[in-house]
């Protein structure tokens, strides 16, 4: 039997709807959630289910959303919070890196906090300013909270019902321009735990590490290099932080080259610790220096500028050209 | 600059105090004026790296946390060293994030207090939250949040009053407005006439009281607490006080308020007032008065005698509590600072693999 088509929007749907009936004290909350099922649908008919003590739109305040949420964990609630959109998230921010990530280290384990923010994050959409952003590195230079960000539908699912269940705060970032990808899956699954890797295509000349928005991005590349005959192998990240440098660096040693990818600016963006890291670990195995294709180092820019910023095929095909390869001949050019 | 003599416009009644209830507050301030007065020493000892004075404050703090139940949560800011005090936590673990060797010195859970909060307003909306888990879960639970008048200008306090009003959450918001957020006075921090004019915009109930007098206090904290058990949501409480030592002891207080000014407010000092007021009224004695004092200085002895002890510093402390299980750069990192460092290969940057146990090229 075939499994159902589902989205990734209703994967993750799904398993907020999985968690609230397996665990009542695990409670959603956000501006729009209720009623309206969230701007994106993600959190649809979870009131109508659960009632609005379990899934409950808030005064629209970001930093009260997350500031509430961690009295309720105190209390020994579960909320998953939802913030609107990435750039949404700001006035949330001390709250976050205050608090949130430090509340069991300030008690020393007294208090720990087992709540998920869920970030709906980048671009590709068409969204006018302060509804694009990639705001990941500000989550991963903050010691004490979990960093995830699906790619797939099943890890859609899989990751948000192991944030939800984790006994760490969680930064859940959804790329948005994946909400409506479709795939095969019969729900519930378990893709495995937070923290963890996963190679999506093998491959043995080069590594292309990314996560979130631009996996499909890198498969498209790994497919238009493969043409052209370079295998390329590639990692999703899936955890940002903590980073899987094993899964990564076992890798890289296998392909001796590496590019990183990301939609998230350059300059002391996640490729910057990513590509310190494998030269760390893999320097002696590395035949070029670490590669990364990002987005731009300017504000996200308007919808109908946005193909200019975003990497592409073509921007990865070319850092991967640059990888100083052997000048044996080729039977075709490799894409510029 | 106010100083109360007559009811404020919003002033709770004051309610006739029991006997047991006067003398609890009034021992709880002696101590608490004891405690503080120690911790002060401390700093010009180089006990403690920093310390915010609560003198003067001793009715808004003891008044406020004699006022609730044990069950009830209260979030307490770096000034609240007084309340924690009354509220049972024992003396030198109130003043452990002030010696630096560890940032809560108690364990929040069991006393049902918040960390004590450093940035200003944010504990308001982990106060309105919790309340408003307690009201869920249908538990007869109030939280209530301690900010001084200038965190009511910040951002988290607004959305938390916004907030636990629309929710009906049982919360206490009680603002002890000292006069100065560090040098800037009431007057440069709002334009509105009183703080407790606040809360009817948000549809809160605002009341203003007497913050120098420990029953007012007593009687303000316990209604506002009634009203909250009774679902009837918020309550704002601008306790008007003063504080009577600099900022903490690194501010330089001259500067920005005159002599005359602090001695009108001396005059008013609330230990004293309470004593007066019970020993008028027969309550108090000679013979209790003396009795407090010798259980105030037994607890500074006991807490002179335990700063003797070296702080305790545990480097591996600051790693086992950042994530339930250590993920694997922290688990390198207690590795170098445990010295083990050296048995891996940190030279070519693969220390982490040999940390783990694991991997290796």
């Amino acid at each position: 039997m075939t499994p159902p088509t589902v989205t990734l929007a209703k994967a993750l749907n799904t398993a907020l709807r999985h968690a609230m009936r397996e665990d009542d004290r695990t409670l959603v909350l956000g501006e729009d959630v209720g009623t309206l099922g969230g701007v994106f649908r993600v959190t649809d008919g979870l009131t109508e289910e659960f009632g609005e003590e379990r899934c409950f739109d808030t005064p629209l305040a970001e930093s009260a959303i997350i500031g509430t949420a961690v009295g309720m964990a105190m209390y020994g609630y579960r909320p998953v919070v939802e913030m609107q959109f990435d750039a949404f998230a700001y006035p949330a921010f001390e709250q976050l890196v205050s608090h949130v990530a430090k509340f069991r280290s300030r008690t020393r384990g007294a208090l720990p906090l087992p709540l998920t923010v869920r970030i709906p994050y980048g671009g590709g959409i068409g969204g006018v300013e302060h509804h694009s952003d990639s705001s990941e590195i500000y989550y991963m230079a903050t010691p004490g909270l979990t960093v995830v960000t699906p790619a797939t539908v099943a890890d859609a699912y899989s990751l948000l019902r192991r944030s939800i269940a984790s006994p760490d705060p969680v930064v859940f970032l959804e790329p948005k321009r994946l909400y409506w990808q479709k795939d095969e899956v019969a729900l519930p699954v378990d893709t495995g735990p937070l923290g963890w890797a996963a190679i999506r295509r093998p491959g043995t000349d080069a590594t292309l590490v990314t996560y979130g928005p631009t996996l499909p991005v890198a498969l498209a590349a790994a497919e238009a290099a493969a043409e052209h005959g370079r295998s390329l192998e590639v990692v999703d990240l899936r955890t940002l932080s903590p980073f899987d440098e094993d899964t990564v660096a076992a890798s890289v040693r296998r392909t001796g080259r590496a590019v990183v990818v990301h939609e998230a600016h350059g300059f002391a963006g996640p490729g910057a610790e990513i590509a310190a890291r494998i030269t760390e670990r893999c320097f002696y195995h590395l035949e070029a220096p670490v590669r990364r294709v990002t987005g731009l180092d300017v504000p996200y820019p308007a919808p109908l500028l946005e193909g200019h910023y975003l990497p592409d095929v073509g921007r990865i095909l070319d850092a991967v050209e640059r990888l100083e390869w052997p000048a044996t001949p080729r039977t075709s050019g490799a894409a510029a | 600059m106010t100083v109360l003599d007559a009811p404020a416009p919003h002033a709770a009644p004051r309610a006739p105090a029991d006997a047991r209830t006067a003398l609890r507050l009034y021992r709880a301030m002696v101590v608490g004026r004891a405690f503080d007065r120690t911790a002060t020493a401390f700093t010009r000892q180089g006990r403690l790296a920093v310390y915010p004075s609560s003198r003067g404050q001793e009715a808004c703090q003891t008044g406020s946390v004699l006022a609730l139940r044990p069950t009830d949560w209260i979030f307490p800011t770096y000034r609240e060293s007084v309340a924690l005090l009354t509220r049972g936590i024992p003396a030198e673990d109130v003043l452990t994030l002030f010696r630096g060797d560890r940032h809560c010195g108690y364990d929040p859970a069991a006393h049902r207090t918040a960390p004590q909060c450093t940035p200003l307003a944010t504990q308001c909306l982990h106060a309105a939250g919790l309340a408003d888990a307690a009201r869920m879960r249908g538990d007869d639970v109030v939280a209530l949040a301690y900010i001084g008048d200038g965190a009511t200008s910040e951002g988290d306090f607004h959305e938390a009053v916004n907030y636990a009003a629309v929710r009906r959450a049982p919360v206490v918001f009680f603002v002890q407005n000292n006069q100065y957020a560090i040098s800037v006075p009431i007057a440069k921090q709002t334009a509105a006439r009183s703080l407790a004019d606040k809360a009817p915009g948000y549809g809160a109930t605002g009341v203003q009281v007497d913050g120098n007098d420990a029953l007012a206090v007593h009687a303000a904290v316990t209604e506002a607490a009634r009203r909250a058990r009774a679902g009837a949501g918020p309550t704002l409480i601008e306790a008007m006080t003063y504080r009577l030592e600099a900022h903490t002891n690194a501010d330089d207080d001259t500067r920005y308020r005159s002599a005359d000014e602090v001695a009108a407010w001396s005059a008013k000092d609330p230990v004293a007032r309470l004593e007066r007021t019970l020993l008028d009224d027969g309550v108090l004695d000679a013979a209790a008065v003396a009795e407090t004092a010798a259980s105030a200085d037994a607890l500074t002895a006991a807490l002179r005698r335990d700063f003797a002890e070296p702080p305790r510093r545990d480097p591996m402390e600051m790693l086992r509590h950042v994530y339930h299980q250590p993920p694997h750069h922290l688990r390198e990192q207690a590795a170098l600072l445990a010295g083990a460092a050296d048995e891996a290969d940190g030279a070519d940057g693969d220390g982490a693999a040999a940390a783990r146990g694991g991997e290796h090229r």
